[in-house]
């Protein structure tokens, strides 16, 4: 397999990555400031901007400077954003890991404004940012839709927008939104996106409408990116509870960047159930485990996982498929070291899986882009 | 109410048999046969303020009813629970040893009232009816049955008044722990909170933390659910923030000897948070500086978890690898009774455990605990 | 095997039941529609009393929000963790294979639109002769 992708690339081979051709599923090209996307701002924006001062809008889900944010040796040298630089993205994730294809979820503050114009406009011009920037500048790259998900009608719109581009394979919404992501508020999202053959990408994040937790504020950055597995687990609840599966049958979800290991837990607990309170949503007609292996997927960095690689093999077990793990790094943040983007001990079969197949299912637009 | 024409079901003769030894059930819902019979216990003044403005909690918007009304009659209560006088369930003493005390061979019952004084917006009220709780407690259940140990309830947002409670009843050793809900005000290792966890490791006293039917903030961090199924999966959420919140605030770093038992939370989310914990701690410990050791540490050496509802895997032995990591030294048994998602001892666990485990986890760990053994 | 006389008609309204002992056994006794049906009185999952739980409609779905309902009362929600039975056959309406699923199936059975499962309640023949109702064990 790997002497097939290397006829394949036009390039020389600048890796020798035993991770050669893998699908890297959530890599963060990063905004430096808006003024880098004033060239796809309207004239008013482009006014907005500067009357009010918005010149950085990072997400406080990913303050730049935490070590979450950027791997020490993936920063620029000069102190700037982690995954701004083009080139460095290239050279540190692209080319190190000899990847085939790398999907950008850019993450930035306008998926989180109170105003959803201001969320639309911002997000339009994200998308054409990462549009010239980026997908235009490797042909390697692809790119989730970034959704102004404020409102779903200008969401949908944006789907409409760019699903031409073959180049975009997802549509991304956070985490934490106004709404459990399954409410009906949001089927305008869901409609768009089944009929372009889009997954949902459900990446780490927050609008920070609401609390992290059930108790409130907690005090530090630890326990708020902690939090995360509690979110991903509501929402994917919401998904089966609310029938977006029974709605839309061929939607696939990616939970980006959730940890992974939280889940066989919440697949018992809702199994359970769902046995005795299944008369309250009869449209849930599977048990939610079967339709979780079914619908959902999730990428495999950070992987929240023991030391011992037994124990590890256990705990991946008890997801009941080989089907729901997705390659990624998470380039830049820092969630391994050096270039230990796997655990080892994975099977061969699962390396396969994990890297190739998997993500190449899931995806159905890589197959559709010529390299 | 439903009317059904089963009074008192024996057990069916094939039953199997729980185990050999007097189990330990954490978890027993005590009812009042009447409002009266607790308000007996506040002063005429609260009383007449029941009457006319009723408790209020925070986000619920019904005033008879939950917000996410439940799938039995009597609020989900296992529908056998009725007593046969007619009484609500977990309201009639002599029902309950029928049904759940002698049936199961319990040989202690730790209580958890689930106070509406520790959710309730009116914190003088709370520290009445917590009170009263208390009082209640002791004059229809522990003095009856000596078999059956109280929570001390208090009104854990207002910690003077709370430090207050835990003294009043600390040298009784009818109360073995300090009740308190998940969903608090704060995440539940805040400052706020440390005169509770003084008194608390003072007198040697575990907190009991379950789950309440409401909250002081949203559900979730992404807004409100529609459907009870939504909110009972989300009941294993505010555990994981006590966790979270206990160890990253240092709170073990000053209280050395505190311990905190997860009530009805579930127990699988416990080994993936650990290891979460840990991964986050060893980047950004520096954000945390008190923190001195590996997050996981703290959590097995302060936290005990019930086991109902027990998980049930979809493979069953999947739950021993899930037991073996969390240490089968830190789960206690609980029934949850009367409660409709109650786990019947002898057959709760689709799975075989050692006899080692299995003495542990239904008596030996709440023996040690509780100090159950203490006169 | 044999039978045993357990009530007679009329005992039982249509929609209500009755628990008797049979040889040992406590039975639940169903009436629906002009006919009888017997479930051993345990529930599979945890041994609860499975015929004292509420008896309800069948529930089913087309869409999110839509609620069909249909055999009015021939459905026995186990009063301890509410489990659905089919007081015709015993069947639980919803429960797990207990096989890990590596594929969720793309097309669903012609008629069988809800999950089924291993769970399965002990059911007896029952029949009536004269005025009088039968158990089979």
């Amino acid at each position: 397999m790997r002497a097939r992708f290397r006829r394949a690339y036009t390039g020389a081979i600048v890796s020798d990555s035993p991770y050669l051709g893998a699908i890297d599923c959530d890599i963060h090209p990063a905004i430096p400031g808006t003024s880098a996307l004033v060239p796809y701002l309207d004239g008013y924006w482009r006014e907005m901007r500067v009357l009010r001062e918005m010149e950085r809008m990072d997400l406080m889900s990913y303050p730049p400077t935490s070590p979450l944010s950027g791997r020490a040796d993936w920063r620029p040298k000069d102190g700037g954003t982690p995954g701004a630089d083009f080139c460095l993205l290239r050279e540190q994730a692209l080319d190190r890991f000899g990847l085939r294809y790398a999907i950008c979820n850019c993450l930035y503050g306008s998926q989180a404004f109170y105003d959803e114009n201001m969320a639309a406009a911002f997000c339009r011009a994200t998308n054409e940012w990462i549009r010239r920037e980026w997908l235009d500048r490797d042909p390697r790259l692809r790119a989730s839709i970034v959704l102004p998900a404020q409102n779903p009608d200008l969401a949908a719109e944006e789907i409409e927008r760019l699903a031409g581009d073959k180049r975009f394979v997802q549509a991304l919404v956070l985490s934490r939104c106004e709404l459990p992501l399954g409410r009906k508020f949001y089927w305008p999202i869901y409609r768009a996106a089944e009929r372009h053959g889009l997954p949902i990408g459900i990446h780490a994040g927050s609008m920070f409408r609401h609390s992290p937790t059930q108790s409130g504020h907690p005090s530090f950055y630890i326990e708020d990116y902690a939090a995360q597995t509690q979110a991903f687990a509501v929402q994917v609840a919401s998904f089966i509870s609310e029938g977006v599966f029974a709605k839309f049958p061929e939607m696939k979800v990616v939970l980006i960047e959730s940890g992974v290991t939280w889940l066989p837990a919440v697949i018992w607990r809702f199994g359970k159930d769902w046995r005795g309170i299944r008369a309250e949503v009869p449209w849930v007609k599977s048990a939610p485990g079967d339709i979780i292996r079914h619908h959902v997927r999730l990428t495999v960095q950070p992987l929240d996982g023991p030391s011992d690689a037994r124990d590890l093999e256990r705990i991946l077990d008890h997801l009941g498929s080989e089907d729901v793990l997705l390659f990624s790094t998470d380039y830049p943040h820092w969630q391994f070291e050096d270039d230990a983007a796997l655990p080892p001990g994975l099977s061969e079969r699962m390396l396969r899986k994990i890297l190739f197949e998997n993500p190449l299912a899931a995806y159905p637009r890589l197959k559709e882009t010529v390299q | 109410m439903t009317t059904h024409s089963v009074a008192s079901p024996e057990r069916e003769a094939s039953r199997p048999k729980g185990p050999s030894f007097g189990v330990v059930d954490c978890d027993i819902h005590p009812a009042p046969s009447s409002p009266a019979e607790l308000a007996q216990f506040l002063p005429e003044r609260w009383r007449e303020h029941l009457t006319t403005y009723g408790v209020r909690m925070p986000n619920q918007p019904t005033n008879n009813i939950v917000p996410y009304p439940r799938m039995a009659p009597g609020h989900g209560m296992r529908m056998d629970s009725w007593p046969p006088n007619g009484g609500f369930p977990a309201s009639d003493l002599e029902f309950m040893r029928e049904q759940l005390l002698n049936a199961c061979d319990i040989e202690f019952g730790i209580l958890q009232p689930l106070s509406s004084g520790s959710m309730t917006t009116n914190q003088e009220l709370g520290a009445e009816l917590t009170n009263a709780m208390n009082e209640w407690q002791l004059a229809k259940w522990t003095t009856k049955d000596k078999r059956l140990k109280a929570a001390i309830c208090v009104p854990q947002e207002d910690a003077a008044s709370a430090v207050t409670a835990i003294e009043r009843y600390s040298a009784n050793r009818d109360f073995v722990h300090i009740a308190i809900p998940t969903r608090t005000m704060e995440p539940f290792g805040r400052k706020r909170y440390w005169p509770i966890f003084e008194a608390a490791q003072h007198f040697n006293l575990p907190i009991c933390m379950h789950a309440p039917a409401t909250g002081y903030h949203c559900n979730t961090p992404t807004g409100w659910v529609s459907y009870y199924i939504e909110e009972h999966v989300a009941f294993a959420n505010p555990p994981q923030t006590i966790v979270t919140s206990m160890i990253m605030e240092g709170v073990f770093e000053r209280f050395p000897r505190l311990r905190v038992v997860l009530v009805e939370g579930g127990f699988a989310w416990v080994p993936p948070l650990a290891w979460r914990l840990d991964s986050l701690w060893k980047r950004m410990h520096d954000e945390v500086p008190h923190v001195k050791r590996a997050p996981s540490e703290y959590l097995r050496e302060h936290f005990w978890f019930t086991t109902q509802p027990v998980e049930e895997s979809e493979r069953p032995a999947d739950l021993l690898d899930t037991i073996r990591w969390i240490g089968p030294d830190r789960l206690m048994f609980s029934t949850d009774y009367p409660h409709w998602d109650f786990d019947d001892p002898a057959r709760a666990f689709k799975v075989e455990l050692s006899p080692e485990d299995r003495k542990a986890i239904f008596r030996e760990n709440a023996v040690s605990l509780f100090r159950l053994d203490e006169k | 095997m044999s039978r045993h006389v357990v009530a007679k008609v009329g005992d039982i309204a249509p929609g209500q039941r009755k628990i008797v002992t049979v040889a040992g056994r406590r039975i639940g006794l169903f009436h629906s529609n002009g006919e009888y049906f017997a479930l051993l009185d345990r529930c599979p999952h945890q041994g609860a009393s499975l015929c004292s739980g509420m008896l309800v409609s069948l529930i089913e779905s087309s869409a999110p929000g839509e609620y069909r309902l249909s055999r009015h009362a021939e459905m026995l929600r186990c009063p301890w963790h509410g489990w659905e039975f089919d007081i015709r056959t015993g069947q639980s309406w919803c429960d797990p294979t207990k096989l890990r699923v590596k594929t969720y199936p793309v097309s669903i059975e012609p008629g069988a639109e809800i999950a089924k499962g291993p769970y399965v309640a002990v059911t007896y023949p029952v029949t009536v002769e004269d005025d009088y109702i039968l158990v089979e064990l």
